[in-house]
């Protein structure tokens, strides 16, 4: 593997191999000094052309844990806009000598479109509404663990709730969860679905998205084992997706009756940030099902096995586990 | 061009409207003098004082095409094109003129923008540049150009090309003006309300690549609402790169009304669909952008049956450091003047004889340039000629381009016809695919 780019490129068997690393990893984490040399003399730089400081800081905690030596750059897009090419900036970057660059841009491909501008090894941390690859990762990692079921997610009725249309964490968390075998029904208005599963004259289906639709999330709450609600963002009351918040939150928000409603044994995930009263009516830390605090703290984890996957000894060599120095 | 040198063009197929001919061509003072079979046993050989023999032999010899879409970039993107580069573009595809678009900086809603454009390419001196000028001031949409001194000053072609006029007050008042004054409005169909931050068609692969989608019906209702109001205006329109297959049913029940309506197709958008974005490159970012498979068999059929009067390249050159951007941030838009007839002879599914009058003569007579293009190879016309094997498989390279931009899209795809020679006024300007000028 020389990219992390989408979850479209790995295969089930890359997958579970990430996931078993993150196991060691999250070892390494519970430890009095949760640090290892694994990546020693190694350079990862977070190239972030949009905010995200919780992701941003995932990244750069699991390079530290790996002693790698980290550099941000951030940048708004219009400012490279002004002069600078994006081309430029990347291939003045990789001149300093770069092994691995972390990327959040708010266009979907710019990632994949970077491959091509240096030698060094590409993360894609987030692009637009395309993939979050590292996003679904922590989540099949999480929800595995907390299930206790391996490496699988087989038969597990899984409801992601919420804005799939504009979400990089639905289109790589989704197909994570599938290729575990898990079975994945979206709960949303029609205005928030991707068009190819609203409109049906778009009848290519070489990109079919392997899941069941619903809009209404009461018909769906009886029948599953995990809720994936999805951040609702204000802003898209402006082009007509919702009528309001309010009437989002009182359709398809987790409110405490939805709650009461749901089997006792189901688990509850959110990417985060949350937006309270509106995907969220009730307090997750009183809800004894939520994952969400440990999706954060396997954000680290999962993060490390990428990096070390990509940059470490066994990354370049047939090395043995040992060899790795971890 | 009186002095120039006689031409002999030798054992080529003639195609005229009328029929196509195996038959030599002799050109002298700019004008065909003769067609016939074998009769250049009659002059002189080149070396003793007779005309410059080109040999035609598997070609097709037939009237220059004419671009009616063609972003020249001049005055304002030097960078990207010149008038120079790209008349040279045009020249070594086959064309004998070009219309010239006004999206410039300044834009193209001026008398003196549009002198300027014209004299910039009698300078270049390779095809005719016909400047087309706004429907609106600087393209806004909210003030009309100066129609009536334009229209003076020759001006027959109008648009806001890149914009679609979203006001139908000004759009009927255009149409107003364009039925007064007998010239032809070119409308960018796209409601923009509909494509805010679009960067490819919205469907299937949009929506699996999590890329904000321009869906047809964008495009569809803007066509719609001017098929209706030219019904009640009779203004003539010719409605650019109709890129869905319902556009293609409404210009043909338009047509079947027997309202004055042309439309173009571009290669792009009947060759490529918009699985080629899953790569994100942005060479394959276009306005409108490249649709599916259902919308080329369509326009491949409006092509053939007569619906689509013409091929336009939609020529969009952009320096190399724009196009290395994001999507998002990158201009839509792709090379295409050396390529059209390559991909016209390869993916549309017309005969050799209706690809000609797509590039050619039907072109000549939308832009009003019949007096010197799109004319029969007959004695007695201006020999604005081209020359091209219409069997001859090719791949464009990179180092073939005389645009100034790179941005082509047709790179490793399998293309097939390729232009030979082009004449203009009776002079070489092109010979074995180079420019001899």
């Amino acid at each position: 593997m020389k990219h992390l780019l989408s979850m479209d490129d790995l295969s089930l068997g890359e997958v579970q191999q990430l996931l078993s690393l993150a196991d060691e990893m999250s070892e390494i984490q519970k430890r009095s000094q949760p640090k290892v040399p694994a990546l020693r003399h190694k350079t990862v730089v977070s190239l972030f052309f949009e905010d995200s400081t919780r992701t941003r800081l995932s990244f750069e905690t699991a390079a530290k844990r790996l002693s790698a030596d980290t550099m941000t750059f951030s940048a708004t897009s219009s400012s490279v806009n002004k002069g600078e090419s994006l081309r430029d900036t990347v291939e003045t970057l990789s001149a300093m000598g770069v092994d691995a660059f972390v990327v959040r841009h708010k266009t979907a491909g710019l990632p994949l479109a970077m491959t091509q501008w240096t030698n060094a090894h590409i993360v894609n941390a987030g692009d637009g509404a395309h993939q979050h690859p590292t996003q679904a990762l922590l989540d099949a990692f999480t929800l595995t663990r907390a299930l206790e079921m391996g490496n699988s997610l087989a038969g597990v009725r899984i409801a992601m709730v919420g804005d799939i249309r504009h979400s990089r964490v639905a289109r790589s968390t989704v197909r994570a969860f599938v290729l575990l075998g898990a079975k994945v029904t979206l709960v949303a208005p029609a205005s928030l679905l991707p068009p190819s599963l609203i409109y049906s004259n778009a009848a290519h289906t070489r990109h079919e998205w392997p899941v069941s639709v619903s809009h209404d999330l009461d018909e769906v709450l009886g029948d599953v084992d995990v809720v994936y609600l999805l951040r609702m963002q204000h802003e898209r009351m402006n082009a007509a997706f919702i009528s309001s918040v309010d009437e989002y939150a009182l359709h398809f928000g987790l409110t405490a009756q939805r709650l009461a409603r749901l089997p006792l044994h189901f688990k509850l995930m959110h990417p985060g940030p949350m937006n309270h009263g509106v995907e969220i009516g009730v307090d997750p830390a009183l809800v004894p099902g939520s994952l969400i605090t440990q999706q954060v703290t396997n954000g680290v984890s999962i993060r490390m096995a990428v990096l070390l996957s990509l940059l470490g000894p066994a990354a370049s060599s047939e090395t043995t586990k040992e060899e790795r120095d971890v | 061009m009186s002095n120039s040198k006689s031409v002999l063009i030798i054992g080529g197929t003639v195609v005229n409207a009328s029929g196509e001919v195996l038959a030599d061509v002799m050109i002298d003072q700019g004008v065909v003098q003769e067609v016939g079979p074998n009769i250049s046993a009659k002059y002189a050989a080149e070396n003793e004082g007779g005309p410059q023999r080109i040999d035609a032999t598997s070609c097709v010899v037939t009237s220059a095409f004419v671009d009616l879409h063609t972003h020249l970039r001049e005055p304002g993107r030097e960078e990207s094109e010149t008038i120079e580069t790209g008349s040279r573009a045009a020249a070594l595809g086959g064309y004998g003129a070009v219309v010239a678009m006004p999206n410039t900086e300044p834009a193209q809603d001026s008398v003196a923008v549009v002198e300027f454009v014209r004299m910039q390419g009698e300078r270049a001196g390779l095809v005719d540049v016909v400047p087309s000028a706004c429907i609106t001031v600087n393209r806004s949409g909210l003030q009309l150009s100066p129609f009536h001194s334009l229209a003076q000053n020759g001006v027959t072609l109008y648009t806001d090309d890149g914009n679609g006029v979203q006001d139908p007050v000004i759009m009927r008042r255009a149409m107003e003006y364009a039925k007064e004054l007998n010239i032809t409005l070119m409308q960018h169909c796209e409601v923009s309300r509909l494509t805010e931050g679009a960067v490819m068609h919205e469907g299937c692969c949009s929506s699996h690549l999590g890329l904000p989608g321009w869906p047809s019906i964008a495009e569809v209702l803007m066509l719609q609402r001017d098929l209706e109001l030219m019904r009640e205006t009779g203004a003539k329109m010719h409605f650019l790169h109709l890129s869905t297959a319902r556009s293609v049913e409404l210009v043909r029940q338009a047509k079947n009304e027997g309202l004055p309506v042309t439309a173009e197709v571009t290669p792009h958008h009947f060759s490529l669909t918009d699985e080629k974005l899953s790569g994100f490159n942005t060479v394959f970012k276009v306005n409108p952008p490249l649709r599916t498979m259902e919308d080329i068999e369509a326009l491949r059929i409006g092509m053939q049956d007569g619906t689509i009067d013409a091929i336009a390249t939609d020529h969009a050159p952009h320096a190399a450091h724009l196009k290395d951007q994001d999507l998002q941030a990158a201009p839509p838009g792709m090379l295409g003047l050396q390529s059209a007839l390559g991909v016209a002879m390869k993916y549309s599914g017309c005969s050799v004889q209706r690809v000609i009058e797509l590039m050619s003569w039907a072109p000549a007579r939308i832009a009003g340039l019949t007096a010197r293009q799109g004319n029969s190879v007959a004695p007695g016309n201006i020999a604005n000629l081209v020359v091209f094997n219409p069997t001859a498989q090719w791949e464009q390279s990179l180092e073939q381009i005389v645009s100034k931009s790179q941005n082509t899209p047709y790179l490793g795809l399998p293309l097939q016809g390729q232009v030979q020679c082009v004449l203009r006024d009776g002079k070489v300007i092109v010979e074995a695919g180079v420019i001899t000028k």
